[in-house]
């Protein structure tokens, strides 16, 4: 082979390994991500259809909360429309009654949320984003209360 | 008043980072020797005055000093000692603090050990890191200052969160930012090198130590959070493809490509545009993963309270450094000659192909990361990228670097012979082959891709001796002739097989705990007894502990298999008082490299308990994988002082010149 070739082998040879990295990338992409949804999208907008995947996100409503056996359920609400959830495991710790919540898994037959994974949160400060603007959507900002705006400031500036 | 004094401390290293950030460069610049010198003055003393500030706030924590904002909402009087000394970086003042003295660190380094580096490079270096320097000092001051009092003192503080109760969190946070900021010099010797226009073998010599240096740390950093992680939150996870994980994987992606790709450099002074780049995107990668966690714009599992204007200030920094780095590379890279052309099967060919496939999977992470903001900005719907995506595109990625990975260090530079290489490996084949034949006429209802992926980690883990071995030669020199052969090896050549060793042993982890995990949810009253994988765990009870900021009810078990030893597993929940937050400490036995992991729900009046019990085999070659290639590196850089002088010394540098001229 002349340089030339050589080169243009080395380029083709690179191009193919990125195109088939685009392809997979791209084709994942369609696939297997994973839509956040709130309660009235699901109810409403019927958003989440035949057995898709995703996170529900919003407020678990207080006393909703019934443990039996290893299966929790709690119901968590926008505050305008809510929606029934259910959990095989152990809560994380910082799960809370009237606090934020994102829940990944699916609707079940009955149109109940069977979660297979519950977010932790790290800190009892913390609100998540989606969770955040799904609120201020509604209309309702509640954050976690009085305290913690005064101890950080900073739920206030995510609900400004 | 020691705290005003930590506040001035950072103040004064402001304003000589503002100096460092000029006279040197422009000493380089007019060739005045007097100017360049500045900076290696002014870089260790940026350093003590940062320390001073760090010491200081390390004051206000030991003596709970809750007039400092800071301290009183991250502290508590009744935290044991070490626990007061790591909440200094247990929020984000005082951990953007280390994160700029470790930045000053590494510029004084730099500036002290920096004797064989030519006088202008050194100047730039310094110059460059000075710049990093004050947008992180600017950042610290104006957003982020520890040092900010509230009047009146509160009596008690609001206590460190729990979960970073945890001597995890004392060696995670200093390695990672040891890793993420030790890039920052390969970034500043990139700059530098296009502001002098000197860009050769000599240069990747001197960034090859820095890099690895970075790398090392780096690679520890990760795999003690994803240590930390797995026993303190519970839930038996060690890698959930989180952005806050990502944001330090795809710099770990990069300079691990850079490490390879400087050896080419070094070695056939080829890649040099692309080493330059390189060195820019890892350092701008660990810049945007300090974005990514503290701006809290994607919702991560690992998210803390975080600013969103924070953020704004970050990203401006961010930007500033990745176009101005890139501008000045877009400008600059024409003038450099490129390397020659060299053969596809060859040491530099296998590298170029290295190169490849790692920088491909930064780029997939990178976008898997950035996608759910990409998407919210086009048209507001809110998604999240998880492990599936990844499985599916970053696995692929890595399964062609990791069958080539055994072939690369047996070819030899410039012109290499495919088939003698692949003969050196038969035995490596056959024995992995083997292995996988083995592990598939033991396990039954097993999907057949396990036996694969472990037969792919033994022919990862013998085949990174292979290039030793042969150097042996045991066939031909006998056992003491061999032996001697390796004590005359390069050090390098180990430290290339620790790295690779650990990338496999790595794997057989992964594979290994993918595979045959076993995990169990159940409820149980005290004497019930559970039964995992042969082990038969018997719970005795609830012991109620009362430590110093917490109390705490330790679940007693008894596990018993038969033909091993008996043991007590204790998990336990903790409630810690000052913030009225529960935590759970799961147990974790480890049995060779496999562990029996426990964790609990909420314990009612009767003692009954949700309990998650998990069997994790071979999970612990995971955490001891990355030992390896962190040792592997360290092997590596002992080499590499004896050779460019890294370290300082006069005798350093003489014996640098001589192996320069006998090289």
């Amino acid at each position: 082979m002349t340089r030339k070739q050589k080169r243009l082998a080395g380029i083709g040879a690179i191009g193919v390994v990125l195109m088939s990295a685009v392809f997979m990338v791209m084709f994942a992409l369609n696939d297997e991500i994973v839509f956040f949804y709130s309660p009235t999208d699901v109810i409403v907008e019927k958003k989440a259809a035949n057995g898709e995947r995703f996170r529900l996100g919003g407020l678990v409503k207080e006393g909703s909360l019934v443990k039996t056996g290893n299966t929790v359920s709690f119901i968590i609400t926008d505050t305008e429309y809510e929606l029934k959830a259910s959990y095989v495991g152990i809560l994380p710790d910082l799960f809370r009654e009237g606090q934020g919540v994102i829940a990944e898994g699916a609707l079940n037959a009955s149109g109940d949320f069977a979660a297979d994974t519950v977010l932790a949160k790290h800190d009892e400060n913390y609100i998540s984003k989606e969770v955040a603007d799904t609120l201020r959507e509604k209309g309702v900002w509640q954050g976690n209360g009085p305290k913690n705006k005064a101890s950080s400031g900073q739920n206030a500036k995510a609900g400004k | 008043m020691i705290a005003e004094i930590g506040h001035f401390a950072l103040v004064i290293a402001l304003a000589l980072s503002l100096i460092q950030s000029v006279l040197p460069a422009w000493g380089a610049k007019i060739k005045d020797t007097r100017l360049m010198a500045v900076g290696q003055t002014t870089a260790p003393a940026i350093f003590l005055f940062i320390a001073l500030s760090f010491a200081a706030l390390t004051n206000a924590y030991v003596t709970s000093d809750f007039s400092l904002i800071n301290v009183w909402s991250n502290s508590h009087s009744d935290q044991p000692l070490i626990y007061k000394f790591t909440s200094v970086w247990g929020n984000h003042e005082g951990s953007m603090l280390l994160w700029v003295m470790i930045l000053a660190f590494f510029a004084s380094l730099v500036a002290v050990f920096g004797n064989t580096l030519p006088a202008t490079l050194r100047a730039n270096v310094l110059s460059v890191q000075a710049w990093i320097l004050v947008a992180f000092l600017l950042f610290v001051l104006f957003t982020s200052n520890p040092f900010e009092r509230q009047i009146p003192a509160p009596f008690e503080g609001n206590d460190l969160n729990p979960i970073l109760q945890d001597l995890g969190l004392a060696i995670h946070p200093p390695m990672l930012y040891l890793g993420y900021v030790g890039f920052s010099i390969t970034f500043s010797f990139a700059i530098a090198a296009m502001m002098g226009g000197r860009i050769d073998a000599a240069w990747a010599r001197w960034v090859r130590p820095w890099a690895l240096i970075a790398w090392v740390f780096l690679t520890a950093g990760i795999a003690m959070g994803s240590y930390w992680a797995y026993y303190e939150l519970g839930w038996g996870g060690w890698w959930f493809w989180d952005p806050v994980e990502n944001a330090s994987f795809i710099p770990w992606l990069s300079g691990t490509a850079l490490l390879h790709s400087a050896l080419v450099m070094e070695k056939r002074e080829a890649l040099k545009i692309w080493t330059l780049l390189l060195a820019i995107i890892t350092f701008s990668m660990s810049l945007l993963g300090t974005f990514l966690v503290r701006s809290g714009v994607l919702t991560s599992v690992h998210s803390f309270a975080n600013d969103p204007e924070r953020g704004v200030f970050i990203l401006i920094i961010l930007l500033i450094f990745i176009g101005g780095s890139l501008t000045l590379f877009a400008f600059r890279s024409s003038s450099l000659k490129a390397g020659g052309l060299f053969q596809p099967i060859s040491r530099e060919g296998a590298l170029v192909f290295n190169n490849l496939f790692l920088a491909t999977a930064a780029a997939t992470v990178l976008v898997g990361t950035l996608y759910p903001l990409i998407i919210e900005v086009i048209n507001g719907a809110k998604i999240s990228v998880g492990e599936p995506f990844f499985n599916m595109t970053f696995g692929p990625i890595m399964l062609p670097l990791l069958i080539l990975m055994p072939l690369g260090p047996l070819l030899s530079w410039k012109r290499a012979d495919f088939y003698p290489a692949m003969q050196r490996l038969f035995a490596v084949f056959i024995s992995a082959v083997l292995v996988a034949i083995l592990v598939l006429a033991f396990t039954k209802d097993e999907p057949y891709l396990a036996a694969i992926g472990i037969g792919l980690a033994a022919w990862v883990i013998l085949g990174a001796f292979a290039e030793i071995a042969t150097r042996a030669n045991f066939r031909k020199a006998g056992l003491v002739g061999g032996l001697h052969r390796i004590k005359g090896l390069p050090r390098s050549m180990w430290g290339t097989a620790f790295g690779h060793l650990g990338m496999g042993v790595m794997l057989l982890g992964i594979v290994g705990v993918s595979a045959f995990e076993k995990e169990l949810v159940v409820e149980i009253k005290p004497k019930d007894v559970v039964t995992i994988s042969g082990y038969e765990l018997k719970y005795n009870g609830v012991i109620p502990v009362t430590g110093p900021n917490y109390s705490e009810s330790v679940l007693n078990f008894t596990v018993s298999k038969p033909g091993e030893k008996t043991f007590e597993l204790n998990p336990t929940k903790r409630f810690y008082t000052a913030r009225k937050t529960p935590t759970t400490e799961a147990a974790i036995e480890t049995i060779w490299l496999s562990q029996l992991y426990v964790s609990l729900g909420d314990i009612k009046s009767d003692g009954s308990v949700v309990l998650r019990v998990w069997w994790k085999p071979l999970i612990v070659c995971i955490w001891l994988g990355a030992f390896f290639m962190s040792l592997g590196g360290l092997i590596s850089l002992s080499d590499r002082r004896l050779r460019v002088g890294v370290a300082k010394t006069s005798k350093g540098r003489t014996k640098f010149k001589s192996l320069e001229n006998a090289v």
